[in-house]
């Protein structure tokens, strides 16, 4: 039974790692246009570096 | 509520200002990098193509650093280095690849919605977290209850589970905490209630059974049901959401400055709501005045519809009463702004809104009716439980609370806080889909009970702009001409005429007699468009105007030619007939209320077969009328776009207002419809009552569960494990359910 002493504190570390990540998207404005994000995928030119939603505030 | 009133109602403009580079100007900000960054509303932008045509377009100027455009709110956001004057001209290249674009502050229109729907995706995402590991522990727990798990390891398991959710139901529950406050403050009950006792006396003793080594905790529940409400109010949030950038996207488009001219010569733009009294402003034609006012000098003619739903131009002359939202149509007016006090017209009508306003507002939302009646019972069927099982079975006191606990847990209104937000989401996106805004959360269920439907003619029955009658009877040649005249004028006829004969190219030459109409000087001689009498001053063949009823007119006289008639009509919208129609077939009283003459109104009537109609009333009078029919006993849907049908909107049991409507008409209605249709509000009656039976069956649903799962809870059956199950499995039910109304109606 041991093994769960490592096994829970690993899924937990993971699955912290996922919140994380998913509050790091929420603040980095990734989820204010999910229409826009869908047609841009078509595009082909790419875009000049450091032009995500994050960037430019609470513009975009 | 006034403040605010007076700064919308004052600029109701239908079409698009001209933005003037200096309005630029003024939202151009300079950024922390040194660069300068402008915000624009970009109207007409619907897809991939578009993106990439204007943030291509904007990208190829020098010195802008990038282009980004939201394709939800619609919102462009450049920015660029150089000079500040630069935001005009790239203002412009929108303008030019054709979608009419207006500058905003970003600061100003991010209230809380957004802030707010961020935070609740947080705890989405927090209460899912926490869900699914103390779902997984769970379910370890209840294997180990069939099998043989030692105390020592449920113990720990318990102690993780306490970890997980301790923390996330204090974040992730938030939402409801406050606003179960606030209604407790208030001495109300909304579902927020109950919810919060749930959960967090779930925690509670869960917590003392995991510190007594007890064999139940309900951890997964209260994290659970926090998870699938959350869910219900983000979903519920972003469609509102999408509703309210969609209005104020259109109101931006519509804001209108006043040009104040100065006593020492010179004038200045500024907002209508910041004129004072006293001050002389100039209103060129085609705008409309921002204020009420009694005219200094100048003649011109106006049109009141939007103020009074006449829909034939007034002539007016200095010494007149003038009032905002009409448009000067003829000529410039120098205009004497009058008191902004309690006389004017706009008081007026916010007074009557205010009113009306504060009535509806007692309003209250089905789920939180029904709560009212749910908390108690469920309250005291749990203190019931607590008292049943303490003092009749004689069970020591901590085994009672465990029981009434296990009561409030499976009662916790999961499947009944879900049941109406998931039906209200899907109605509302499947209208969102077909351009039908719903502005206020209760509107759906107010909806359902119309029986009433009273529409305004001006503008909402009718296009709300004259079109050219017998076009067929008209010769092309004199068509064109007029047409090319017409092309130098902002009149509501001329345009008229050019859009019944829009490919001719604009005439040089053409000169605008104010109050009279336009002159274009030809070899042979002069040529008129306008009044009827100055045009055909001095011609030996004086033209008849062809029988029927009185039609507004203009004239074109050309030196040797018989004198050309053109008359006007503001048509009916094109399925308005097939509306009236089908509104009555299923039932509904159809009305109809004008401000316009009584003539005009009862053609209209019989047109569309309208046997209430009354003609020439203002807006008290229609608040009035309104209310009456409230009194007896009507729920009615008023549909109106006017500033003169503001109050009435706002009177009814529940409104609608086209796009086009003045901006103060959009305020006071419930739902926005976009588009030309007026099919719109069969669309939104049908799909409201639609979905008020999908709540009502899922409230059904809800309750039924209730029945089943409270008395096992009241013996003392219930189980975590079963906790779990059972309001999972009744929440999908609701859901499913809900998930109908998505399906196309047959």
């Amino acid at each position: 039974m041991s093994i769960i002493g490592f096994l829970i504190p690993i899924a937990l570390f993971l699955g912290g790692l996922g919140v994380i990540a998913f509050i790091w998207c929420v603040r980095s404005n990734q989820y204010e246009d999910l229409e826009g994000a869908a047609w841009r995928i078509l595009e082909d030119e790419d875009e000049p570096p450091g032009q995500g939603p994050g960037r430019g505030g609470r513009g975009g | 509520m006034n403040a605010t009133l007076a700064g919308r109602a004052a600029d109701p403009t239908i079409e698009l200002q001209p933005t003037r580079p200096d309005d630029i100007q003024a939202f151009v900000r300079r950024q922390p990098d040194g660069a300068w960054a402008l915000d624009l509303m970009v109207e007409g932008a619907h897809c991939g193509a578009c993106i990439s045509r204007i943030e291509r377009t904007l990208r190829r100027h020098p010195g802008v650093q990038a282009a980004r455009l939201n394709l939800s709110t619609r919102r462009l956001h450049v920015a660029w280095q150089g000079a500040r004057e630069d935001g005009a001209a790239l203002h412009a290249a929108v303008e030019e690849l054709g979608y009419p674009a207006v500058a905003f502050d970003p600061e100003r229109l991010e209230a809380d919605g957004a802030a707010g729907q961020q935070d609740l995706l947080r705890c989405v995402g927090v209460a899912g977290f926490a869900a699914a590991n103390v779902m997984i522990l769970s379910i370890a727990v209840w294997s180990g209850h069939a099998l043989d798990m030692g105390p020592g390891t449920r113990g720990l398991l318990h102690w993780l589970s306490a970890l997980i959710a301790l923390p996330a139901v204090a974040y992730a529950g938030r939402p409801f905490f406050t606003s179960a406050w606030r209604a407790l403050r208030a001495r109300t009950t909304n579902m927020d209630v109950p919810i919060s006792v749930g959960v967090t006396l779930a925690c509670a003793m869960s917590l003392s059974e995991t510190i007594r080594h007890g064999p139940y905790a309900y951890f997964d529940s209260a994290v659970t049901l926090l998870f699938f409400l959350l869910i219900g109010r983000y979903l519920d949030s972003r469609a509102r959401g999408h509703a309210r950038a969609a209005i104020e996207r259109l109101m931006l488009l519509r804001a209108a400055r006043v040009t104040v001219l100065e006593p020492h010569g010179g004038q200045t733009v500024m907002a209508a709501d910041q004129v004072r009294p006293g001050a002389i402003i100039l209103v060129a034609p085609g705008e409309r005045i921002g204020v009420d006012g009694r005219i200094v000098s100048g003649t011109s003619s106006l049109d009141n519809s939007l103020v009074s739903g006449e829909s034939l131009p007034a002539a007016v002359e200095p010494g007149d009463r003038v009032y905002a939202g009409t448009l000067n149509l003829d000529s410039a007016l120098r205009i004497e702004t009058l008191a902004v006090g309690e006389a004017t017209l706009l008081s007026e009508i916010g007074r009557l809104m205010e009113l009306a306003e504060q009535r509806r507002g007692r309003y209250v939302a089905l789920a939180d009716r029904v709560s009212r009646y749910y908390a108690p019972v469920v309250h005291f069927l749990a203190l019931l439980t607590f008292l049943v099982w303490t003092f009749q079975v004689g069970v020591i006191w901590q085994i009672g609370l465990l029981h009434a606990v296990a009561v409030l847990i499976i009662t916790c209104p999961c499947a009944l806080g879900l049941a109406v937000p998931a039906v209200q989401v899907i109605a509302s996106g499947r209208l969102l889909r077909q351009g039908v805004l719903l502005k206020s959360p209760t509107a759906l269920e107010r909806l359902a009970a119309v029986d009433t439907v009273v529409f305004d003619k001006t503008g909402t029955l009718t296009a709300g702009r004259p079109e050219l009658v017998d076009r067929d009877r008209v010769p092309e040649a004199a068509l064109e001409l007029a047409a090319a005249m017409a092309m130098s004028s902002k009149h509501v006829l001329a345009r008229g005429l050019v859009a019944a004969c829009p490919d001719v190219a604009a005439l040089d030459g053409v000169r605008e007699i104010p109050g009279r109409g336009l002159v274009l000087a030809t070899p042979e001689g002069e040529v008129r468009l306008g009044q009827r009498d100055w045009a055909l001053e001095g011609l030996a063949e004086v033209g008849a105007t062809p029988d029927g009823p009185a039609l507004p007119e203009i004239w074109l006289a050309r030196p040797g030619q018989p004198p050309q008639v053109f008359r006007f009509e503001d048509r009916l919208r094109e399925d308005a007939l097939a509306t009236v129609r089908a509104l009555k077939d299923r039932g509904f009283r159809v009305e109809l209320l004008s401000g316009d003459r009584p003539e005009v109104t009862a053609k209209v009537a019989g047109q569309l077969g309208i046997a209430h109609w009354r003609a020439g009333v203002g807006p008290t009078a229609k608040t009035v009328h309104l209310q009456a029919l409230g009194r007896d006993g009507r729920h009615v849907l008023m549909v109106g776009d006017g500033l003169n049908d503001a109050p009435a909107l706002a009177a009814a049991h529940v409104s609608a207002s086209p796009s086009t409507a003045a901006d103060i008409s959009q305020t006071a209605a419930d739902v926005v419809f976009q588009g030309q249709r007026l099919g719109a509000v069969l669309e939104l009656l049908a799909v409201a009552q639609k979905a008020e039976r999908l709540v009502r069956q899922n409230m059904v649903l809800s309750i039924g569960y209730n029945v089943l799962a409270v008395p096992l809870a009241m013996i003392g059956l219930v189980t975590p494990l079963i906790a779990a199950v059972t309001m999972s499995s009744s929440s999908l039910l609701v859901v499913g359910n809900a998930l109908r109304l998505a399906r196309p109606s047959r």
